[in-house]
Parts: structure tokens; C-alpha cells; sequence
């Protein structure tokens, strides 16, 4: 394997390749999101997006803010060749709901917010928390997980040179 | 910055060895042998060390505290002193003055100015606390991943680094390239042209 900074940042824009996709598929195919995790009931854009545009050797960047913001600004960016570069998503799954967001050149998730648990009162229910909120951590963290290892399929295979890529481009124009 | 803040930060690893015995065991002795200093050493601008979830002040790894169901669960502890400059600079300027009264000389050499600062930052430096920064990890022994509750750089590499001296084995971070190539499941040829893959606005 290469060695792990230069592997970083040679490959970062799949990253970026990776949230573009998954904007793609979160508007046009919740029902492949659902063949991806079985108990998902939704994953929606939540109240974030970034973008940027390196083509030409210059950077620009477009930052989408606010609860349900208008991401007409986003699907433009895209048609002039932008990527997203993060994104906050809404998970639900079963009656819980999951809110962060997650960086596409390093894939890290930040301001994770879990659904709530109980209170801590007792030293026997620290071991319980700590269970649970770990339970409710890996949801997360096998769902983006599974979700990057379909991408990465999919981006090594000849359908994404000929078929989803133009399928992306289309529906950034429709 | 940890596992039972209401919003949390993660940086996933691939862990990339296996411990020879009972697990627990070497774990607690790796754990006791690298734990943050209880007695602050005056010398050193930054200490960094284990510690255990539950207690981060005072490490307590004993009867195997850090095990929480399947998991390890414990914290980094990195204690660092930070000298607001504008103190340094009031106490160098103090000292300055002093020296040219006490030699009844107009100026200081450069060597001189170098070494009254060096002496004020060390001065201030053992009267100055540092200030105990705790970050949670959670450890899946069976799975090989380990989540640490930081995306912060200088912390990430703090980990990075005292988890190879304290285990013999480094953390990979689980980012696009190594996620593609250590757990996505992709088969040999998959992985060869995961490596040659470049971005999709270049291959039009």
C-alpha cells in the first residue's frame, strides 16, 4: 500500500466523488439507499453542504447553510464542475434520528448528534451508557461504511465511467 | 470531546495487529505503563499519556475498568502548558530593564535578549499549570478498528504515536484511499484500479 500522507492526499477527491454520489442518489434513489441498510427509513441532506470548484487552477467554494435551505445554488456549483467537499445528513432508522456531518477528503464525522438516551444516575447505568451510545455510534459508522464501499465499487467498475457519471450530470441539469 | 458529549467527533482507524495473549491483560500493562504522569514535570511543555474513561484525572485501569461489553474503552490525556505571549513578553521586558540596571549597560546583545527569554519562558513554564486536554477512544479488539473522538491534527498524531510505542503495532486512519483498499471488501483487481483512479473531471 502507499505510503499513507501521499495515498491521502493523491486520492482525497474521491472523497469529494463520494458526497457528490451520494447527493445524487439521497434525490433520486431512497430505495438503493434502503438495499444499503435495511432498517433506514430516510437519509436526507440536513442543514449544510460545501462545494468547490478547482478546475481552471483556481478554488472557489460554495457553503449552503440554514434548515431546509435551498440547494438550487448546489446543483448549479455542480453543473460548472464543483464537488462537495462536506455535508450534514438526517438519518433515520427505525423511530431514531442521527444528525452529521462528514468530510469528504478524510471521511471523519463531526457533530454527531445520537438519538437520546436516558440519564446517567446510577454508577451501574454508566456501563449501560456507554454500550448504548457505542451502539448507536457504529449505526452511524456502518452506515457510512456501507455506503462508501457500494460507492467504491461502483467508481472501480466501467458503469460509473459509462453510465453514472452522465446519469449525475443530467440530473445537476434537470 | 468524548463518547458521552452531545455532539461528538470521529476519526475511524483500521488497527493493524494483534496482541499475542490475553488481551485484557496486555492491554491493562501497556495502559499503566504509558499513563499521563500524575506529578507534573517542570521541565516539559507538553505531557502525554493514557488515562481511563470514567476517571481522566486520576487513571484507574485497575480490575479492567476500560472494558465495556466487547469494547476498550479509554481516553488520551494531553496536558499542555500555554504561555499567554503578552505575560512572556511583560516579563522579558522586566527582565531587560533589570539587566541593563544591574550592568549599567545601553543595550544587550542578541545572545543576551535570546537568553533572558529562554529563561522567562522557563520560569513561567513551572509556575504555569497545564491544562489537561482528555480525548475518549473506543477500541474493537475483534474487528481491528479503533474510533477516536478528535478529528483534531495534533491530536490525531499524539494518538498515532504513543498507541505504536504503547502496543508494538500502528493505527492506519480510515480515510477514502484506506477505507477503499483495507474495508471495503474490494477484490485484488479492484484494488489495482482503485489505485490508478483519478478524479472524474480529468478523465472527460
Amino acid at each position: 500500500m502507499l505510503d499513507i500522507a501521499v495515498a491521502y492526499n493523491r486520492y482525497k477527491f474521491l472523497g469529494n466523488e463520494f458526497l457528490t454520489w451520494l447527493w445524487f442518489i439521497i434525490e433520486t434513489d431512497q430505495n438503493r439507499l434502503r438495499q444499503y441498510d435495511p432498517d433506514l427509513v430516510s437519509l436526507n441532506i440536513g442543514s449544510r453542504m460545501v462545494l468547490e470548484n478547482t478546475r481552471n487552477n483556481a478554488k472557489e467554494t460554495v457553503t449552503i447553510k440554514g434548515q431546509d435551505a435551498d440547494l438550487e445554488e448546489g446543483l448549479l456549483a455542480l453543473k460548472k464542475g464543483s464537488v462537495v467537499t462536506e455535508i450534514h445528513l438526517s438519518y433515520k432508522a427505525g423511530d431514531q434520528h442521527w444528525q452529521f456531518n462528514l468530510k469528504g477528503e478524510s471521511l471523519n464525522i463531526s457533530n454527531l448528534k445520537l438519538p437520546e438516551t436516558g440519564p446517567v444516575e446510577t454508577p451501574e447505568d454508566f456501563e449501560g451508557a456507554v454500550i448504548e451510545k457505542t451502539y448507536l455510534i457504529e449505526k452511524v459508522i456502518g452506515l457510512v461504511n456501507n455506503l462508501f464501499s457500494h460507492f467504491i465499487k461502483l467508481r472501480v467498475s466501467s458503469e460509473w465511467r459509462n453510465q453514472t457519471v452522465s446519469r449525475i450530470r443530467k440530473w445537476a441539469s434537470s | 470531546m468524548g463518547l458521552l458529549s452531545s455532539r461528538i467527533s470521529i476519526t475511524r482507524y483500521k488497527v493493524s495487529g494483534r496482541l499475542d495473549g490475553s488481551v485484557h491483560e496486555i492491554v491493562y500493562k501497556a495502559l499503566k505503563k504509558h499513563a499521563i504522569p500524575e506529578i507534573e514535570d517542570d521541565g516539559s511543555e507538553a505531557m502525554v499519556g493514557w488515562t481511563s474513561f470514567e476517571y481522566p484525572y486520576a487513571p484507574d485501569f485497575e480490575g479492567y475498568s476500560f472494558v465495556f461489553g466487547a469494547h476498550m474503552v479509554f481516553a488520551l490525556r494531553i496536558d499542555k502548558k500555554s504561555i499567554p505571549p503578552k505575560l512572556v513578553q511583560k516579563h522579558y521586558s522586566l527582565e531587560v530593564a533589570k539587566h541593563l540596571a544591574d550592568t549599567g549597560r545601553q543595550f544587550l546583545s542578541g545572545n543576551e535578549k535570546k537568553a533572558i527569554k529562554e529563561h522567562v519562558v522557563n520560569t513561567l513554564g513551572r509556575r504555569i499549570p497545564a491544562v489537561p486536554n482528555v480525548y475518549d477512544l473506543v477500541w474493537h479488539y475483534k474487528d481491528s478498528s479503533l474510533w477516536f473522538f478528535s478529528n483534531l491534527k495534533s491530536a490525531n498524531e499524539a494518538l498515532e504515536t504513543l498507541f505504536i510505542k504503547s502496543f508494538g503495532f500502528p493505527l492506519i486512519r480510515l480515510f477514502p484511499y484506506t477505507t477503499g483498499n483495507l474495508i471495503a471488501g474490494l477484490s485484488d483487481s479492484e484494488r489495482d484500479l482503485l489505485s490508478k483512479l483519478a478524479p472524474s473531471q480529468s478523465e472527460e
